[in-house]
């Protein structure tokens, strides 16, 4: 409403008022608010939103499942994962160790058997000098002997690696809660997204990930990994050599 | 002596299958579940019980309770092995009538050890 509008009825609601019309004042009145009202109810409604949007946000940084969720399970999170790390690492260092004795006694068997089978051969040719034969009847002897020991130890040594490949169960049960602790995360922060007044579009989502993980290095993981990744040492060569090296 | 070895994973299964053989027990079936493993109990004719007790659709606790219930099942030994190991959860197991229970990461000599104890009250 314009001011002068609004003058010439201040103006009659004055004389109105004075002279005690109280119909009239009330009609003025109501004719001189009129604009002004219907802003005032703009105006309320959007201070009712923003208190009820303030209220919700409170009540989100207070919800017992966030602060659990940034104070407790996120860490635990990285813990468990760090585990996974420390696990995984002693159960290889455990693996490689027996392999390197095992490695060691079959050398040494195939060394000792070499050796013998020379021998064993000159005699069966006749060609073995008759002092020999002594020494290779307790040669064979200490390598039946020793060969008993070597089986034992390799059966012994072969299930210490088998009992060592059981970090796989207990580190992928560890990763399942990790997965579940995540998927949790993210349906919480989508809750948040929405709430801070963002459309959630999810077909962006496709396209930032493909950007994100274009950029990562760190093992190539199927299904995950987006960029050009050489998936054998055959790739890696053929590609360097296509390079000209 | 006809054994089923029910774990959700692959490596696990593969493991204890190995140690049994090893005992010299090599007639061994295997289940993903409790799901899978129940139907495979009861038309199976098995004498001894192997299972885990996290597991996504039946868990062990579960299996060890159902198998208990069925007329047919209820008297198979039981041994759990599992990286459960919390002191509520043992003794529900041993109320639900568990034989034994390992620990993960367990020895191939502890196995040994609990499947003995579990043949010899089984037989003396």
């Amino acid at each position: 409403m314009e001011k002068a509008q609004r003058l010439e009825l201040a103006r009659r609601l004055v004389v109105e008022l004075e002279a005690d019309n109280e119909q009239q004042v009330a009609a003025t009145l109501a004719e001189l608010t009129e604009g002004i009202g219907c802003q005032d109810e703009l105006f309320m409604q959007i201070g009712k939103l923003t208190r009820e949007l303030h209220e919700a946000i409170k009540n989100f940084a207070h919800d017992q499942e966030v602060a659990e969720l940034v104070q407790v399970d996120m860490p635990d999170a990285a813990e468990r994962l760090q585990y996974v790390i420390s696990t995984t690492e002693s159960a290889t260092h455990q693996t490689i160790n027996a392999i390197e004795e095992m490695l060691n006694v079959s050398r040494r068997i195939k060394e000792d058997s070499g050796q013998l089978g020379q021998q064993w051969d000159e005699f069966m040719q006749r060609k073995l000098a008759y002092e020999n034969f002594a020494g290779l009847c307790v040669g064979l002897k200490d390598f039946l002997q020793r060969s008993q020991q070597d089986g034992n130890k390799l059966h012994d040594t072969m299930n210490e690696i088998l009992m060592a490949q059981g970090f796989q169960d207990i580190t992928g049960q560890i990763i399942k809660k990790v997965i579940a602790l995540v998927k949790d995360m993210e349906s919480k922060l989508v809750d948040l997204v929405i709430l801070a007044g963002h459309s959630h579009n999810s077909h962006n989502d496709e396209q930032l990930r493909k950007q994100k993980m274009a950029k990562e290095d760190g093992p190539a993981v199927p299904g995950v990994t987006q960029s050009d990744v050489m998936s054998s040492q055959d790739d890696v060569d053929d590609l360097l050599s296509s390079l000209g090296f | 002596m006809k054994i089923l070895v029910v774990d959700d994973f692959s490596t696990m299964r593969r493991i204890v299958k190995n140690l049994l053989s090893d005992l010299g027990f090599k007639n061994i079936d295997e289940a993903d579940d409790g799901n899978t493993a129940l139907p495979k109990l009861k038309s199976g004719n098995f004498d001894f019980l192997v299972t885990d007790w996290n597991m996504p659709g039946m868990t062990g606790i579960d299996l060890l309770k159902a198998v208990r219930a069925d007329p047919q099942l209820a008297s198979i030994p039981v041994l759990m092995v599992t990286a459960e190991s919390k002191r509520e959860q043992i003794i529900e197991a041993a109320q639900a009538g568990v034989n034994g229970y390992v620990v993960k990461p367990f020895t191939a000599g502890t196995l040994e050890e609990k499947i003995n104890k579990i043949f010899e009250r089984v037989n003396g």
